[in-house]
Parts: structure tokens; sequence; C-alpha cells
């Protein structure tokens, strides 16, 4: 009669070894943070330009213009950004994607300094000293970078420093399909 | 030379528990005794192997020989002996050949214990036990060998994790390992018994031994792991519900639920099905354990060696051995009839109800572990279950399990008269309204909550105590048989009464640590005082002391009593590792009946020093019960005595003493023998 019942628990089993086998998919990361604003809309902001760099301010209203671009959270006193900044300088060459900067809790007398020697890839730049723009993105440290979309929206979010792994097969591919959304949508 | 010869015996072990396994499932299936022979032989053989790789690897260890990856990546030359020692099995490769050498121990100790067993029972068993020992070193010698070279030979290791530099950790693995591998032996019973298709109380009685002395290591090393989280994080805790004592605590209490199911079979002939069901379910737990802890699949505090490709391997191992039993149980346990049947209230009924419960509460903690896992897969969002989680499911739970506890040894099996055991309950009843009463007026009263709890820990005490009394105490007020009369009860029941006792004892630390403690965290300036609860402490500045591997900053704080006299003085530290770059936190703790006194150092902050106090009241009371659980386990265990027929003085005389059953003697022997 209730021979089924037996079966219950080499059921529920292989439920579960399925749900592992998912769960060690290599490129997963079971401390990674996923973002609170992915597919949501930027708040407003305006971030004072960082003087004699030569690039200038970055405000909320420019992200809407249509384009797909990169934000890249960095400070002078971080070293995973000095690690990281190679890439971007190659990114930046390379490759037409705008990549916006902001200089977190850092003076600005120093990022200059780091700029002038390390270079700059940075289209626009802000200043965000106290923390004002991170609290909004909700960063937990730098470098971090953001994928904005045409109109604005946060698409991805990376923590720690980008490297060519990141950038040849998440980054690269991620702003091509943004692209192309745009295109469609226009 | 020494590795070499560990890392051949390595080789050579997997190769001899695949004849086990071969040996063993022919051998039964024909009869054939040379075969059955041959199964225990390689038992054996495959233990000394084992045991002979170990004991290279101890050796690469405590030399420091550093042309050993392993050795090099998790040792380092300055550390002390005790933790060169300790480290063999603190890292990734050397606990899992710890894991496998346990494994291989308690089939060669079945071997040697087991002659009282039906021979195709026993290479059964050992067939089973073989293949998971085949699985785990085939494990070892193809993704994580612990004898692997490299060729450039380094200086200097890079030393232990400082925060497993720890005598509580050099002991609490071993302790979870013998716990957790102890299970595989009523698991490789279960499978035995379900190919054979018997279940009878012979095997209840051959099953209950080795699924006692595993939990009574899974509990000690429950313990061990709490108490050392309490004292080494420095977080002021004792269970966090963190993935990884998650793990060790699923199956502790679906073994529990198998050792009293297991009682019912031997005793009663009845909840078979249950019981071969937790047998697997519990080992099935105690390989999650395993897998969770290397495969990366949580987040946790303390997983070590994430690698997903190991934990693919184990994840096989897993799918394969607990598959294939679940896939056997649902073909083979309909034909499993029950025997004694029982009356809804009988000690049966009683323990039918325990069982349930515990199986909920392993699946609530199954549930909160792998939750989180689940929602990622449905909806790629990362969610942690918490403690808030478990107060409202598991800790709800216990409550009827309690009062279920306190009730069910006063049953008689098969039919208990209810009117009766209403009667003896009311005594405990009001024994326990007592005592609760008292306390509340001694606190004062507060929050109504932790006297629920409270009670429920007393109910279960009074009801140990009573029981005790009523089966040992003096008939007719004749005193002088008191010590005779106790003697005559079985070990078995004293143990039972003594780990109901200390489970009781441990929920009295859980709800006091939990409702009534306080803290403090302030930063304070040599000199200064500060309140905690009616006392206060005075922080006298910070040495800076050198250790042997490490330096530390010793606070000097003298606690004062009611604020007034100098009354304790503590040494709180802080120490930093320089070969890894890490510190630990030991906290100074000065232990009282009712709680301890917890003071830990922080960091400097604008030339003040952060300091952490806290009254962490009734937290001994947890360590107690634990070992009051231990000693019942242990004391049950020593039963065993009573019925191997080894000539007795006092029931020479009385043939009505406990009965003799010659069957099991060998087995039982062995198992003391290892257990002690």
């Amino acid at each position: 009669m209730m021979r089924w019942l037996f079966f219950l628990p080499l059921v529920v089993f292989a439920v579960l070894v399925g749900l592992w086998f998912w769960g060690l998919n290599p490129n997963r990361d079971p401390n990674a943070l996923p973002s609170q604003l992915i597919n949501k809309e930027l708040p407003a902001f305006a971030l004072p330009a960082l003087e004699g760099s030569g690039s200038p301010a970055l405000a909320r209203s420019d992200l809407s213009d249509g384009q797909v671009k990169l934000i890249n959270f960095f400070a002078s006193w971080c070293v995973p950004c000095r690690a990281e900044h190679p890439h971007l300088e190659t990114l930046a060459k390379e490759t037409s994607l705008p990549i916006h900067g902001i200089a977190w809790r850092d003076e600005p007398a120093a990022t200059l300094a780091w700029l002038q020697n390390l270079g700059n890839p940075y289209t626009r730049i802000g200043v965000d000293q106290k923390n004002t723009v991170g609290l909004d993105f909700g960063i937990t440290g730098v470098p971090e970078t953001f994928i904005i979309d045409a109109k604005g929206r946060v698409r991805y979010r990376h923590q720690g420093p980008l490297d060519p792994r990141i950038i040849n097969t998440v980054i690269t591919p991620l702003v091509q399909a943004l692209r192309r959304e745009a295109e469609e949508a226009s | 030379m020494f590795t070499e010869i560990g890392h051949f015996s390595l080789i050579l072990a997997t190769f001899i528990a695949g004849l086990q396994v071969v040996f063993g499932f022919w051998g039964a299936q024909r009869r054939h005794a040379g075969l059955m022979r041959a199964t225990d032989q390689a038992a054996l053989v495959s233990f000394a192997l084992v045991l002979l790789s170990f004991a290279a690897l101890m050796h690469a260890y405590i030399v420091s020989d550093f042309s050993l990856l392993a050795v090099w990546q998790n040792s380092h030359q300055d550390k002390p002996l005790i933790y060169r020692i300790a480290g063999t099995w603190g890292n990734h490769e050397g606990s899992l050949l710890l894991w496998t050498l346990i494994l291989t121990l308690f089939s060669a100790c079945l071997v040697l214990a087991g002659g009282g067993l039906p021979s195709s029972l026993k290479a059964r068993v050992l067939g089973v036990q073989g293949s998971i020992a085949l699985g785990f070193l085939s494990f070892m010698v193809l993704t994580s060998n612990p004898f692997l070279r490299q060729a450039v030979l380094p200086i200097d290791g890079k030393g232990l994790n400082p925060l497993l530099q720890d005598i509580g950790l050099a002991m609490h693995p071993p302790m979870l390992y013998l716990g957790y591998v102890g299970f595989s032996m009523a698991f490789s019973f279960a499978v035995a018994a379900l190919i054979e298709g018997r279940v009878d109380p012979a095997w209840g009685r051959w099953v209950r031994p080795w699924t006692l002395a595993a939990w009574i290591f899974l509990t000690a090393g429950i313990t061990l792991g709490s108490w050392w989280a309490y004292y080494e994080l420095g977080w002021g805790g004792w269970w966090f519900w963190d993935p990884v004592e998650n793990v060790s605590f699923m199956p502790w209490l679906s073994g529990t639920a198998l050792l009293h199911c297991a009682i019912v079979v031997e005793k009663r002939d009845a909840m078979k099905v249950w019981t071969i069901l937790f047998a697997v379910l519990t080992f099935a737990l105690s390989l999650v354990g395993t897998f969770i802890v290397r495969s990366g699949l949580l987040t946790s505090v303390h997983a070590f060696a994430v690698d997903p490709e190991r934990g693919r391997y184990i994840l096989i191992l897993l799918a394969l051995s607990i598959g294939g039993s679940l896939g056997l149980f649902a073909v083979r346990a309909p034909i499993f009839k029950p025997g004694g049947l029982f009356a809804p209230i009988s000690r049966e009924g009683a323990l039918l109800i325990n069982n349930i419960l515990l199986a909920i509460a392993a699946a609530i903690v199954f549930y909160g572990t792998l939750w989180p896992l689940v929602v990622e897969a449905l909806s790629g969002q990362k969610i942690t279950v918490g403690g808030p989680f478990y107060d409202r499911t598991f800790v709800p739970l216990m409550a009827p399990l309690v009062v279920v506890m306190g009730i069910g040894p006063f049953m008689t099996w098969k039919r208990a008269d209810a009117a009766a055991v209403a009667q003896r309950l009311g005594l405990v009843l009001g024994i326990t309204a007592l005592i609760v009463v008292a306390v509340i007026f001694l606190r004062r009263g507060g929050a109504w909550l932790p006297y629920v709890g409270i009670a429920l820990a007393v109910w279960l005490i009074v009801a140990a105590a009573v029981e005790w009394w009523e089966r040992n105490g003096p008939r007719n007020g004749r005193w002088a048989d008191l010590w005779k009369r106790i003697a005559r009860t079985p070990n078995a029941a004293h143990g039972m009464s003594l780990a109901h006792a200390g489970l009781g004892v441990a929920i009295i630390g859980m709800v006091g640590s939990t409702s009534w403690s306080v803290e403090t965290i302030t930063a304070m300036a040599p000199g200064e005082t500060a309140g905690l609860g009616q006392h206060c402490l005075r922080f006298n500045g910070v040495d800076v002391v050198p250790g042997p591997n490490y330096t530390a900053q010793r606070g000097d704080i003298t606690v004062l009593k009611n604020c007034q006299d100098d009354w304790l003085a503590l040494a709180p530290e802080k120490r930093s590792y320089p070969v890894r770059a890490m510190g630990t936190t030991e906290a100074a703790i000065n232990s009282r009946w009712n709680g301890d006194i917890y003071v830990a150092l922080g960091d400097e902050q604008d030339g003040k020093r952060v300091v952490r106090a806290y009254f962490r009241a009734y937290v001994p009371w947890i360590w107690l019960g634990g070992i009051l659980m231990v000693a019942g386990g242990l004391l049950s265990l020593s039963d065993r005595r009573l019925r191997l027929g080894i000539p007795r003085r006092v029931s020479a005389s009385k043939p009505a003493g406990p009965a003799v059953e010659p069957p099991n003697q060998g087995l039982l022997t062995g198992k003391e023998a290892q257990s002690s």
C-alpha cells in the first residue's frame, strides 16, 4: 500500500544532489554580494570636479546620455586600486567605453598626485570626500566598479580590483550586449 | 624516505579497500568461508596501512619537512610541538587522512570484536565499510594527496592559522570525526540488514554500542567546539547557528533519534524501518557535513580548503553511497514487518514521539542551513538564515521534546498505566513548581519567558531524579540496601538518568546565558572604571608580553565586588602572530557557579583601550551538561558488561539476574576497550 512512501527519502535526496551540483558551479562565489541597485535608477547627485586633473565633474545627469559607461570608485590610499589601474588605462585606450571615476574618501591633492603619477583613464571625475555618493551606491570599499546602461540604470557591480579575466569574460560582453539593447530600443 | 613509505601505503590501502569490498559482498553472497575470512584480513591490513601513512605524515609535521606541500602550507618551525602534531589534521588533506584512519579503525575493531556476529552479516558490514574507505582513499590519492612534494625547498613554512593553535581545537576535530565516522558503523549495519532482509532484536543489540560510542564522541566534539568558540573567538557567544556548527548538530539530532529507536528494536522488535532510515540518514548527514565544510558550497567562518573540484568528487561519493542506500531502502524496507505491537501510551509511544520531534528538529536545522542555497538557485538572491529563525522554530520545538523526555522513562513497555504514570508525574510537577517559584523569587522577577525554559529544564532534571529514586531508592525504609539496589540497576538505566539530567543542566545554561547576561563595551583609559551588572571593572593598563611564536598585549583588569573592594584580577590578551600576520583574542574568563565574568581586549582608540566585558550567566552549566551527557553515555556503554557472560560474583548465585546473551560478547568487549 504505502510503498511509494519508501521512495520519498530517495526523491528528496535526488533533488538535493541536483541543487548541490548547481551550487558547485566554479563561477559562483558564495561570498559575493549582489548590489541592491541592480536594474534600478540611480538617485540624483552632483559631485565637484577634481581641480587640475583636466576631467570635468560628474553628476547624475551625465549618466543618462544614451551611452553605456563604467563607474569606478577609487582612492589614492588604496593598494588594490593601484593594481587595477593599468587595466583601466588599457580599457580607456583600447575601447570607446567612457570610464568615470569617483575619488572616494580621499584628499583631492593626493588623488591628483596619484593620477599624475600613474595616468588618468577617467573621462569624468567626481570628488566624494564625505562618502555621500558612496552611500547611495552602497559600496563596501574601494575599488568597486559599476556598469551603467544607456538609461542610467545600474546593470552590474564588481567588488575588488578588475583584472583582465573579469574584463574579458564579464565586462566586455556585457557592455556589447547593453549597447545592442540600447540600439534596438531606439 | 618515511614520507615515501607513507605515500606508498596510502595507495596500497586504496587497493586493499577495493579487495575488502569484493571479498565482503561476494563472500557473503556465496557463503564462502575463505573469502569472508579474507575480508577480515583486508580490513585489518587496510587499517595498518592507513595508520602507517598517518604516522608518516605526522612525522613529516613533527620534523617540519617543508618539501611536502601540505606541511609547508600549514606548519612552521617555531610552532610548539603540540600544535605541530595537531597541525597534521588541522587542514584539508590531513583531516581527510584522519577521517579515513578512524573509519578503518572502526572496521578493524569490528573484526577483532565481532566474533559473535553471523559471518555473512559481518562480511557485508565490512564490505560496506570498505566501500566508504575506498571512496575516501581514492579521493585523497586523486585530488587531495597529503604527500605531494614540491620541487623548490622553502626555508620555513607558512604556519597554522593561529585561531586553530589552541588545545580545544587540537582536540575538537578528532572527536567530531570519531562521532561522524562512528555513525558509519550503524550505516553499514543498516545497509547489510537491507541486503540480508533481516532486522531483529539481535541486530538492534549489535548496532547500539557502535551508535552509542559515536554519539558520545559527537556530543563531546560539539561541546568542545562550542567551548572553543566561546573563549577563543572572543565574541562571548557559544553557538552561532553557523553552517559548520549546524552540520555537526544535524547528525547529533538524528543520531540521538537512532540511539532511541535502536532500543525499541532491541527490546520490542518494533520500529525497524525507522531505525534503518535513521541509521542511513545519520551517516548521510555526517557525510554532508564533510561535504559542506570542504566544497565552499556555503559561506562560513570556518570553511577551509574551498575547492569546487574536490567538492564535486565528494558529491559523487555522497550521491553513490547515500543515493544507493536510500534506493536499497525504497526497494527492501517494505519487507520488514513490525514485530511487537504497542499501545499509544507506552514507552514505545513516547520514544516514537521523541523520534518524530528529533526528526523535525533535524529537518529545521537542515532547512535553515540549505535554504540560502535554494533561494539563490531559484531567484539569484542571497540571504542568510540566522539566530532569529531558529529562535522561532527550533527552540519552541524543544519544549514538547523536553516534556516527553521527562514522561517517557516513567512509562512501561507495550502498555503503560496512564493513571499511575500521571500520579508519579504529579510529584515531579509539584517539585518542579516549587523550585521554579523559588528561582523567580530569588531573581526578583523579570521577563517571564526565560522562566518557561528554566521550568522545562528543572522538570527534566526532577523527572530523571524521581525516576532514578523510584528505581533505586530504599524500599520499606531499608537504607542499608541502597547501595545494593543501585548496583543491581543496569548501568544503561543510570546512564539514561544522567544523560537526561545533563540535557536539563545544559538547557539551564543556555536559557540563563541568553536571557540574563549583561555586557559593557567601552573605551577605557588606565585607572578608569566601568560598571558590569552589580560589579565594576577597573582598567589598569596594557603590557606587551612575548610568547613562543607570537607577541601579546596583555591587559590588566581588576574586578571590584559590588563596585567596592578589589576582587578578581583578569588578564585578557590580544596576540599577534607575525608568520600569518593574524591576530587572536584570548579572553580572560573567571567562571563562577552562576556564570562567567568574561573580559576581552579590543583595539586602541584615541589613547584609550576598548574593553568588552560580559557577565555570561550560567554558561558553565552548558559545559557541565555536556560532560554529564557524555558521562551518561559512557555509563550506558559500560552496561554491556552485564550481558557478556563474564563471570560475576553476584549473578553467579542468582540465575534471575540480567539475561546472559552470549552471541554478542566479543563485539562488546572490543567496544569497551576502544571507548576507554
